[in-house]
């Protein structure tokens, strides 16, 4: 038992360097994954911003339905035909970097839900901090940017954390560009070695570690964040 | 009642089994591992395929009953080599490597990896290949045989289609797919053609134990007859010639 088991080991991962397909893989995942965060973050403040201007203000209107239009398609459908769509069809007839395809795939999806949490984040602050900052002097963007936005971050962190872990791992189906990201990495060695325990438990295992880490470095910020509050 | 059926024919199978291990001669054993469609695969209760009939066939000219085992690809060679079963069939490609553990019958069909490119392109044979990118369908003979390309980068899609599609859309600069899909794909894509050599090519063949060559004759003189009286070609045409789009779509794997 434990001799096949290193056996199954050696050929799953040790023989012909198949170990590399994992390490190559999680290099691409974790690429992939943090630039994607980075257009998520970029992306849903902004969308955010001018979603509750135009709640509190009623300005912005076209910017609004523009954000609205684009929230209801990006959430209506499945992050894996989005990322299809988007090298199939509108990269239809060009050689592109797949790396950038997942990256701005992932970016996108990302945003609009990144999007949704910091608008409740806006939402949930109490109208009266924003007339405190105009009474102030500050105008709008200043009252935003100076007064509501750092309080917003803190609320909205653990939500924004949960969008993180979830965008990790959904990046697990860029192989469907054929991206050799984490997952494929696994189902490469799988289709060389047909067995599925190894691979596939190797690939579970390499995620879990990846979120527990980042759970980690999270629940940190949080601690130091809420050191102004004493 | 039933359960007085169940072990009436239970008695009978195991003496069944039991006469053909002893019925030396009358009894063809065949080893297979039937999840290799057309080849081989399991039909209801039955393994069918293009292996499995001609061995029928080949049975009914040494005037013996053919039986099937099924079991798994990598011990389909050692149930030849220790006598278990008397030949083997499964799709297997003819290598130096396996020659060293057993003999191979004339080959009995050929299977192909093609390469699919753009019709303007420049690969025109498959040492044209060395540094460009190929697409492929993840696990099969093509995505394996690929590796030994130099400087190539690799596509790995996971479907057969979808590296063609590639293709179509200048994203890859080749694909290499297994032969019968190859020529439906160029068949229905404007575009693209079949480079004329085959980037491989791999002989099926029948596998007999080393000490047995007075059966390997035998076989090889069946299998003789079988290709000229045109027998041969109709079990292979009732399962290629019609499903050539069908096999397409589902993709086959090549196991050996």
């Amino acid at each position: 038992m434990l001799q096949s088991f290193a056996d199954r080991f050696y050929l799953n991962f040790i023989m012909d360097d198949r170990w590399l397909y994992l390490l190559n893989g999680l290099k691409t995942t974790l690429v992939v994954t943090f630039f994607a965060v980075l257009i998520g973050i970029l992306l849903g403040f902004l969308i955010a911003v001018c979603r509750s201007t135009c709640d509190k203000t009623g300005k912005l209107k076209i910017l609004n339905s523009i954000c609205k239009l684009y929230l209801t398609v990006v959430r209506g459908t499945p992050v894996v035909v989005q990322l299809l769509i988007i090298y199939f069809v509108i990269f239809g007839s060009v050689k592109i970097d797949k790396t950038f395809v997942a990256i701005l795939a992932f970016g996108l999806n990302s945003g609009a839900y990144v999007a949704e949490i910091i608008r409740g984040g806006i939402m949930s602050i109490d109208n009266g901090q924003f007339e405190a900052g105009r009474s102030l002097g500050f105008n709008y963007p200043q009252t935003m940017i100076y007064i509501i936005l750092p309080q917003v971050f803190k609320n909205v962190l653990p939500a924004l954390a949960n969008e993180f872990i979830v965008l990790l791992k959904e990046t697990s189906v860029a192989g469907y560009i054929a991206l050799e990201d984490l997952t494929k990495g696994g189902d490469l060695i799988r289709s060389r070695t047909y067995d599925a325990f190894m691979p596939l438990i190797a690939v579970a295992l390499i995620y879990l570690a990846l979120v527990l880490l980042f759970s980690k470095l999270v629940s940190l910020l949080e601690r130091r964040l809420r050191n102004s509050e004493r | 009642m039933k359960k007085l059926l169940a072990a009436v024919l239970a008695g009978t199978m195991i003496s069944a089994c039991g006469a053909s291990v002893m019925a030396e001669g009358d009894v063809l054993v065949m080893a297979t591992n039937a999840e290799f469609p057309p080849y081989e695969y399991h039909e209801g209760d039955e393994i069918v395929g293009i292996d499995a009939e001609v061995a029928a066939l080949i049975a009914e000219e040494l005037g013996m009953t053919l039986e099937i085992e099924d079991m798994a690809f990598d011990s389909v060679l050692a149930a030849v080599q220790s006598g278990k079963a008397d030949i083997a069939m499964a799709g297997i490609t003819v290598t130096e490597e396996r020659k060293m553990t057993v003999n191979f019958t004339d080959p009995y069909t050929t299977a192909t990896q093609m390469i699919i490119v753009a019709e303007d392109s420049d690969i025109a044979t498959p040492d044209d290949l060395a540094g460009k990118t190929i697409g492929v369908q993840l696990g099969t003979t093509g995505d394996i045989y690929v590796e030994d390309v130099e400087d190539a980068t690799i596509e790995r899609y996971n479907k057969g289609f979808e590296a063609v599609q590639a293709l179509l859309q200048g994203k890859v600069d080749a694909v290499v797919i297994d032969g019968e899909p190859a020529k439906v794909f160029v068949e229905q894509n404007e575009g693209i053609k079949l480079v004329d050599e085959a980037f491989t090519e791999e002989e099926y063949a029948i596998a007999i134990a080393k000490d047995n060559e007075e059966l390997l004759e035998k076989v090889n003189t069946a299998l003789n007859t079988l290709k000229e009286n045109g027998k041969f070609d109709e079990v292979v045409a009732k399962y290629i010639g019609d499903g050539e789009a069908e096999e397409a779509e589902t993709e086959t794997e090549t196991e050996a």
